[in-house]
């Protein structure tokens, strides 16, 4: 957070306590959210959030800023959908603006299986409650004038998907809209406090062991980017994620709008227009797992390339920046939310390359089973057992690249 | 990524001519052989720090290396 919006905000950082009902363990979107929801909706209070930079400084901060629901199994869209309506709705309920923008995603199919694919998740999204819709190639030109039916004669667009709800948000505002109604209600945010280990008792995790001292805690919750791994082996608990860099970079400012987002999942790359103006670009993880944020040419070699054969007006912009975010894959390329199987220890992890999206829900259901004590049934699904008891969530189509 | 990864065949060459294979290593305390069938299959130790990794010189010499790289840093520390 910089010292204009610390300046606006007025935010009061107390110092830490040395118990607390509730210890999240990452201050990013998931796990702000998270304290919100608790403060907001099941007025517990009595919460810290913990962070070892400052607030957003990961994945929240890095992340492509795409709102959408358009998955391809019926609990993910259900799960997504949701995330989708808290955020329309945020602004409204935090009295912070977000930037919240109602763009639409299109999908494009360049193979007839992928075309295929695109009719599928059309259909299980109207089936369970996401608006997406197949098109054909007259009517992408129609959303999208931009874009090069042929494809540069090598990756034609034969039809795709197209999903008007689909909408992006400034990702920072969003972490600063959820500390402050969070710090508002009560909620402890210490920015600069590293956790360094896991307290155990008696088979139960019992509170953090932290660079200002120990804080005790009923429940710990792990909400991490990338680092997750560490943290749960603390406890004792395996972790089906392996880290990867994900890269993405934006161009300089393009005269024109380009409203919609556009986005080819055979390709693994999708690119929209940032407020400034600029063509944010992103695609694929690196292959190889790794915590560092190093930035390659490679990627922007291999990514404008596609970029400019599907879009030849980026072939006058110039690439202004590029980053670098590492990220928390799972298996079945869906979050693993819930449970750990030690008492007192939760995650809300394996966001992989999809996190911004599902913030609010995954506050709200996260917030909603630390009250409770019950999974709630939305993310049910996504727990960590599914993968003893092989139910695994695969939905690597739509989950790939944002 | 450090740019380049030393082929024992090939010399240095980038590391996009490679595929990335990974080593599942079960820790000793599972000794279920259920649950050590599961952590071999989805579990990872994913370090922060040095492994061991095998390479796959998928645009060369089609054959496989292993090398210690330091997941922090990218760091290649020693090729075999």
């Amino acid at each position: 957070m910089n010292e204009f919006q610390e300046k606006k905000i007025k935010f009061a950082w107390p110092e830490p306590k040395r118990s607390y009902d509730v210890v999240i363990v990452g201050g990013g979107g998931h796990g702000l959210a998270t304290a919100y929801y608790l403060a907001a909706r099941h007025g517990i209070t009595n919460v810290a959030v913990l962070e070892r930079k400052y607030i957003g400084a990961g994945n929240s901060g890095r992340n492509t800023t795409i709102i959408r629901a358009n998955y391809g199994i019926p609990e993910a869209v259900r799960f997504y959908q949701r995330s989708l309506e808290l955020y329309k709705h945020l602004e409204a309920e935090t009295d912070r603006w977000i930037m919240h923008k109602q763009k639409g995603l299109l999908n494009v199919a360049h193979t007839e299986s992928a075309l295929r694919t695109e009719r599928a998740r059309a259909e299980v999204n109207t089936a369970f409650g996401a608006k997406t819709e197949f098109v054909a190639p007259k009517e992408i030109k129609e959303i999208c004038p931009q874009i090069d039916l042929t494809g540069g004669n090598v990756w034609p667009v034969l039809g795709g998907s197209y999903h008007p709800e689909a909408a992006t948000a400034r990702h920072d505002r969003a972490v600063w809209a959820f500390a402050e109604g969070a710090m508002k209600r009560g909620v402890h945010v210490h920015q600069r406090i590293e956790v360094r280990g896991l307290t155990m008792s008696g088979g139960r995790v019992t509170g953090v062991e932290t660079s200002a001292g120990p804080i005790a805690a009923k429940a710990v919750v792990g909400a991490v980017g990338g680092h997750v791994t560490t943290l749960a082996s603390m406890a004792g608990v395996r972790l089906p994620i392996r880290t990867h860099p994900l890269q993405a970079y934006v161009t300089n400012h393009y005269d024109l709008q380009f409203d919609v987002i556009a986005s080819s999942p055979g390709l693994l790359f999708y690119m929209s227009q940032t407020a400034r103006g600029e063509m944010l670009v992103g695609a694929e993880i690196d292959r190889q797992p790794s915590y560092s944020y190093g930035s390659t040419y490679h990627f922007l070699q291999h990514c404008s390339h596609r970029a400019i054969t599907l879009f030849p007006f980026m072939r006058s912009l110039r690439i202004l920046r590029q980053w670098t975010g590492v990220c928390d894959m799972s298996p079945d390329y869906s979050p693993i939310m819930g449970k750990t199987g030690v008492d007192g220890f939760l995650v809300t992890t394996g966001w992989g390359t999809w996190g911004f999206k599902a913030i609010p829900a995954g506050g709200e259901q996260m917030a909603q089973l630390i009250a409770s004590g019950e999974t709630p049934e939305l993310i049910a699904p996504f727990g960590l057992d599914r993968f003893a008891s092989d139910r695994m969530m695969a939905d690597r189509g739509s989950a790939g690249t944002h | 990524m450090s740019l380049q990864i030393s082929c024992p065949h090939c010399g240095p060459r980038p590391v996009e001519e490679f595929l990335y294979g990974e080593i599942p290593v079960v820790p000793d305390s599972i000794t279920d052989a259920d649950a050590r069938d599961l952590d071999r299959a989805f579990m990872r130790n994913n370090p922060e720090g040095p492994q061991t990794e095998r390479w796959f010189h998928l645009f060369g010499c089609r054959r496989w290396l292993t090398l210690r790289r330091d997941t922090r840093t990218d760091e290649v520390m020693e090729a075999g």
